[in-house]
Order: structure tokens, then C-alpha cells, then sequence
């Protein structure tokens, strides 16, 4: 038998060292799944099981072909109706990164499901068919990563091996795309023509594609720079809980946990706590028994000011002279996540950065054409999956910075108050 | 962790750990009582050092619940119990033989203990008014987890509607909940199986010692190895042999297969299931090979 107990020895290998968040978007007619599905094969992040599984319910549906689609249908219900219905999370590994896809259906109705994927999305990956060139779609898709503030956005022109590879029908493509991103806010584009079902320019640089220089895309996935793209200027830490252990050997300890949400703190800093303005320095910062010289996003620390000041949850520390200005007039993009529409006078709860307070629409200014980018000025309501621009009053301050700025303490979300439902997402203009 | 960051760059272990403790603080916060599933397998202790991690130096704040199936290694229950002292905590143990005993649950002799549990452990939340409960589930473990949020929401029969899950957006959670209703909160939703082996070698913390390769007297029951034992009695054609073995999940010992391994360290696991060609649950867990929407049903039921 074994041994009683067993402790395990610290050890330096620690796996891949960087992590990338992406949001895939387009249809199963781009052939995104299996291009999710190469990924995953080609990291050996498919284990035996789930592919025989998936084997024998392609025979038992009569193809000829695996459907790689099966990988990621995760529901009965969904694979009863052939559909995608929520994001699903994806994850594989390569010796350099560890990547997490949320992975978003295309379909119209379902601009929900994009939007919470790309909240947390380092890099957006859109998806279209050589043959289609630019659909109404992927253009929806790709406002909707920039609207989000997706850094990092990659057009994947798919099925190249159905045009004969043509370089011509790639730079007309790309072309088209470069042109109607001058309107968003596309701070990295990368144009990669592929082909998923036969690997061209996925994880191998294809020889069909002489005149293509640039990366793969796992070559790209794999290098693209994400760690400049939180914001290390201003300081932000929400307090999500205060730690008094009162034990006799942590007696005076007080400290306030939470996650960096910007800009880097060091002991010795001075610092204001919001709403209440107070002032302090900090004494010192703390991961679990260890002081650590500095604090930056996303760590999640626990700060010790040196003077006794009253601090609690919902308030946020800042630099005294870089600190959000408390507001409680808010004028953000939502996105409006249920079927009964939003419309001015409405009062939800509104939970932003650690801080739940109530919030009143006062107007809804524009409804935002995500295919088109029109403002139409004329609608008074926003129904489901429909995007606007809103005025809020809101019962407490919010500590908040623009959304473009910061994408933490920039953004909200807007519960109902009789179901407890999630039904907005809000971005801070 | 004390060198300066010059690129103020995280390793992804420390991301995903910074995003654990987030969610760990955030429930403390908002929820009025929320207690953590602790099963002595390795996802578990991952949350339970967590915690630690969490609240420190304060002790964490919410007991610790385990459902005893009464056919749970003895090795998984002494590091259970090692963990709680260690971190002076309140340990509830819901016994899934008490729960037949008294009529909770019912014991057809078909029903796997596994199944059992359930019942068990949505009597346990509500005679103790538990509003949260942390689970140990990660969304590469299986098809219907994928879609599962980080904040599963739990009507008042403990159920799970995976078509009406709140959306769940940046890291905002929401954690509002009816009378009788109660959230499945899961803090590992992004470590895969590797992060965990490669956290639990980091962190150098006790597990127990059935994960390593070690000699077991074992039979051979549709394809799985089980463990000898006084609860599983031999079926005709079944014979014991003793090889040298380990297992990679640990759960009801009547259901958990173990695998051929000569894995004797952190380091050497990590290096077979790098190259392993089978899901921990598809290799070794008897209670999802049932059907293939196995585990999506038992969610919906109010599983973990």
C-alpha cells in the first residue's frame, strides 16, 4: 500500500508561462469549429475519448466525416438542435502559452453571448469564408470586439484551398477590411489567410501561400504582445474585503484585499481612499505570507495602509494625485441582455468594480446599427441584444474611469431587481 | 515572488490563482453563508489553499462540507482531516448512509453511491441554509461544464437550467439569489488538469498519497481497475492481481478505476499526463461512462 501521507515537493517546472484570452466569432458555415477544432488537435488538447465519442455520433448520425462541431456542442439540448447556444470555454496549452477561447456563437440573436466573451478577451479572432469575402456578420462581429475594446483583432480569411489560393481575392479582403476598420477602434490587426479543414497557415506555414509573409496564426496566438495592454499608469485597487484576523499573533493586522485593477502600487506610496477622500501611505503589500515590493494588475494583494483610516468594501484606493472622479452621472454603451426592453425611468441594481448601488435611466440617447454603426436617435427603448448609448443616475458615487481607459474599473453590469437577472452590460464613456 | 517585476508580467499559474482568490473574496463578501464541498481529492485541496491564500491571516471564513459516500478512501479521508486541522476549520460531513437511513435518499441497490450523493448534499445545503457552495469543477473536465458559469445559479430544488444561465461579463459577478435558491460557485472554472498538478508541485502541499504510483490489489471490471475491497465484492470471472498503480481522480471507491503508473512524484505525473491520450474522467470514473450527457444530467439534478 502507499505510504500514509504524502506532501508535495516544490518543484521549478511550472508549465507554459503566459496566458491569452480569445473570443472566436463566426458561424459553423466559416468553419469555426473546425478551426477550434485543429487547434485543439494539433495541440494534442483532445484526448482519445472525446474523439471516439464524437466518432461514433457522426456514424450514428450517418456522415462520412468526423464533425469536429460535436467537440464543442456541449448541451443535449443544443445538439438535439444542431445549435450553439451559450459560450463554451475552450482551453489548450503550448510550451510558450496557455490559451483560453471563449468560444461565442454567430448568430444574430446571440450578440449577448459575444459581448461576454469578449469582456475578458485579450484578442478577437473573426472568421470569414474566402468565397463570401465580408459578410453584414463579420463586420457585426468585429464592431463588436472593437466596441468591447478587444486590443488585439484578427481576421481569419478561412477556406482559402476553395479559391485556389488566390492572393488577389485575399487582398481584396483585406482591403475591404482595413477600410471599414478606420471607423472602430482596431488598435492590432493581423489578416491571416488559412485553411482549417487542410491546415494551410494554422499551426504550419503553408507552401500554397508563396505570397503571404506574415505569421501563422498559431505563430501569432502564440507571440502577440498582450502584457502592455493593461493599464500601468494609474493606480486602482477596488477593496473587495477587509481582513482583521484579531488572532493573538495578528492582532493590529488590517488589511484591504482585493485585485489591482490598474497602474502599479509600491510601499511607501501615498494614496487616497474614495468616496471618503481620505489620506494615507501605504505600509506595506501582502500575497498570502509574503510582502511583495510592488502590486500590478491583475494580482489580487492585500494592502496595509500606515494610518487607521476607515476603509470597507465598495471603496476604491488611488493615487492622491491620479484618482477617478466619484460620480453618480453615468453615461455609458449598453448592451441590453433580455427580452423585456430597456427604457427610460427604469431603476436595476448596478454592480461596478466591488460596489453595488441602484441605478435610474434617465435617457436613452442612441440606439447604436451594429451593422451600419447609424445612430438612430429616434428610439426611446433598447430591446434584446441591442446596443445604445444611456444616461444613469446612479444612488451611490461610482469610482470609475472611462471604459477606452481601463476596462475594469470602466465597466458595470445592470441586474434586475425582482429576478436577481443579469441584463446589461455597461461600458463607461 | 519577491523579485520586481520588470515586465510586470504574471506567469498564467499566478493569473489564475489572482483570479481564484478574487472570486473566493467576492463570495465571503456577498453571500451570508457560504460553505466550501470539500471531497480530499486534489481539485479540492487546489481551493482549499486557496482560501488560505485568500483570507490570510485570518482564518477563512466558512466551514467545510464533505459528503461521506461511506466508501471513500482512507487516504483521502486522513488528508481531509490533516487539511481541516491544519487550518482549524469547521468540517460538516453529510453521510450519505445516515441520508438512506433516513429516508433522504433512497438506496434501490441499482442507484450508484455517486448519484446518492446528491440528494445528500442538497439536504445537507438546506438544513444548514447555505447560500453558496464552491465546488471544485473546471470547465476542461467535461462538454457541459465548458458552458458552465464561475456563478452557477441553483433554484430551490437544487436544479441546474443550463439554457437560462445569467450571462456572465469581465469579472462582475453577480450573486443575487431568491429565498431557497443557493449559487454553485466554482473558482477553478479556468485551471485545467495540468495547472492543478502544476500548482500543487508549486505550493508543495499534502495530497493524498492513492495519486501516486504505488502497488494495489486490484481486478479488472469493464475495462477499469478497482480496488480490492470489502464494498466491492468480486463478480464471477473477476480475479485480483497486485501491480503497481495510481489513480487520477478519487471519488466512490466502488466506481474509481485506477491506472498503471510508475508516477511517483509531481514532477512524473505531470510528465504521463502530458502525454496521456484519455480524459481523467473517461479513463478512470465509472458514474460518466454511463451516457454520453452522463454528467449534463446529473447537473441538471443538482450535482456538483
Amino acid at each position: 500500500m502507499a505510504p500514509e501521507m504524502a506532501t508535495t515537493e516544490p518543484h521549478e517546472g511550472r508549465g507554459p508561462m503566459d496566458l491569452l484570452r480569445f473570443a472566436t466569432a463566426g458561424s459553423v458555415d466559416d468553419g469555426k469549429s473546425t478551426l477550434i477544432g485543429r487547434l485543439l488537435l494539433d495541440s494534442k488538447s483532445i484526448f482519445e475519448d472525446q474523439l471516439e465519442a464524437v466518432e461514433a455520433t457522426s456514424a450514428s448520425k450517418g456522415y462520412d466525416y468526423t464533425d469536429l462541431a460535436l467537440l464543442t456542442d456541449g448541451l443535449r439540448s443544443e445538439r438535439e438542435q444542431g445549435i450553439t447556444i451559450d459560450v463554451a470555454y475552450r482551453y489548450f496549452a503550448t510550451p510558450t502559452r496557455k490559451f483560453i477561447i471563449a468560444d461565442t456563437p454567430g448568430h444574430i440573436q446571440y450578440t449577448r453571448n459575444m459581448v461576454t466573451g469578449a469582456s475578458t478577451a485579450d484578442l478577437g479572432l473573426v472568421l470569414v469564408d474566402a468565397r463570401q469575402g465580408l459578410t453584414e456578420q463579420s463586420r457585426r462581429h468585429a464592431v463588436l470586439l472593437s466596441l468591447l475594446r478587444v486590443p488585439h483583432l484578427v481576421l481569419a480569411i478561412n477556406k482559402m484551398d476553395l479559391v485556389d489560393y488566390s492572393e488577389a481575392i485575399y487582398e481584396k479582403i483585406h482591403s475591404e477590411f482595413k477600410s471599414f476598420a478606420t471607423k472602430l477602434n482596431v488598435p492590432d490587426l493581423e489578416v491571416i489567410p488559412i485553411s482549417a479543414l487542410q491546415g494551410d497557415n494554422v499551426v504550419t506555414r503553408s507552401q500554397n501561400t508563396p505570397w503571404y509573409h506574415g505569421p501563422t496564426l498559431m505563430h501569432h496566438l502564440e507571440h502577440v504582445h498582450v502584457a502592455s495592454d493593461r493599464d500601468l499608469v494609474d493606480a486602482r485597487l477596488p477593496v473587495q474585503y477587509v481582513i482583521r484576523p484579531k488572532s493573538d499573533e495578528f492582532h493590529d493586522y488590517r488589511g484591504y484585499a482585493g485585485q489591482v485593477a490598474g497602474g502599479i502600487f509600491k510601499p511607501g506610496d501615498e494614496v487616497i481612499v474614495l468616496p471618503s477622500g481620505m489620506t494615507s501611505k501605504i505600509a506595506g503589500i501582502d500575497i498570502f505570507d509574503k510582502e511583495i515590493p510592488e502590486a500590478f494588475p491583475p494580482m489580487s494583494v492585500t494592502v496595509r495602509l500606515e494610518d487607521d483610516v476607515d476603509v470597507s468594501r465598495g471603496d476604491m484606493i488611488a493615487r492622491v494625485k491620479n484618482a477617478p472622479t466619484p460620480s453618480q452621472d453615468i453615461d455609458a454603451m449598453i448592451c441590453w441582455m433580455t427580452n423585456e426592453p430597456l427604457r427610460p425611468k427604469q431603476k436595476l441594481a448596478i454592480k461596478h468594480t466591488t460596489r453595488s448601488a441602484r441605478a435610474l435611466i434617465k435617457d436613452i440617447q442612441y440606439r447604436l446599427d451594429i451593422n451600419t454603426l447609424h445612430r438612430d436617435q429616434d428610439t426611446k427603448e433598447l430591446g434584446l441584444n441591442e446596443i445604445g448609448r444611456v444616461q444613469l443616475r446612479t444612488t451611490a458615487p461610482l469610482l470609475c474611469d472611462p471604459y477606452a481607459k481601463n476596462r475594469t474599473t470602466g465597466s458595470f453590469i445592470l441586474i434586475d431587481e425582482a429576478s436577481g437577472v443579469t441584463v446589461g452590460a455597461g461600458m463607461i464613456l | 515572488m519577491t523579485q520586481t517585476h520588470a515586465d510586470y508580467q504574471l506567469s498564467q499559474l499566478d493569473q489564475l490563482e489572482a483570479e481564484s482568490i478574487h472570486i473566493f473574496r467576492e463570495v465571503a463578501s456577498e453571500f451570508e453563508k457560504p460553505v466550501l464541498m470539500f471531497s480530499g481529492g486534489k481539485d479540492s485541496i487546489v481551493m482549499l489553499r486557496l482560501a488560505e491564500k485568500a483570507f490570510y491571516p485570518a482564518k477563512i471564513p466558512f466551514p467545510v462540507l464533505q459528503v461521506d459516500t461511506g466508501y471513500d478512501f482512507p487516504e483521502v479521508l486522513e488528508t481531509r482531516t490533516n487539511w481541516v486541522n491544519r487550518l482549524g476549520l469547521r468540517l460538516i460531513v453529510a453521510s450519505v448512509e445516515e441520508a438512506i437511513k433516513n429516508g433522504i435518499v433512497v438506496d434501490d441497490g441499482k442507484t450508484s453511491r455517486n448519484r446518492l450523493q446528491i440528494g445528500t448534499l442538497l439536504n445537507a445545503i438546506e438544513e444548514e441554509g447555505f447560500t453558496a457552495a464552491f465546488g471544485g469543477g473546471r470547465r476542461d473536465e467535461e462538454k457541459a461544464r465548458a458552458k458552465e458559469r464561475v456563478y452557477s445559479h441553483r433554484d430551490d430544488f437544487g436544479q441546474w437550467d443550463p439554457k437560462n444561465q445569467r450571462p456572465e461579463l469581465w469579472s462582475l459577478y453577480n450573486g443575487r439569489i431568491h429565498e431557497g435558491e443557493h449559487m454553485r460557485i466554482f473558482p477553478l472554472s479556468n485551471w485545467t488538469e495540468l495547472d492543478i498538478w502544476h500548482y500543487l508541485g508549486q505550493e508543495g502541499i499534502e495530497i493524498p498519497s492513492i495519486y501516486f504510483s504505488h502497488q494495489r490489489r486490484v481486478f479488472n471490471r469493464d475495462g477499469m481497475w478497482l480496488s480490492e475491497s470489502e464494498f466491492n465484492p468480486l463478480r464471477d470471472g473477476e480475479e485480483v492481481v497486485e501491480k503497481t498503480m495510481r489513480f487520477r481522480t478519487v471519488g466512490d471507491l466502488t466506481l474509481t478505476g485506477c491506472v498503471e503508473s510508475e508516477a511517483d512524484t509531481i514532477e512524473k505525473i505531470i510528465e504521463e499526463i502530458s502525454v496521456a491520450r484519455v480524459t481523467e474522467r473517461g479513463a478512470t470514473r465509472g458514474d460518466d461512462r454511463f451516457s454520453e450527457a452522463a454528467m449534463e444530467d446529473r447537473k441538471k439534478e443538482g450535482y456538483f
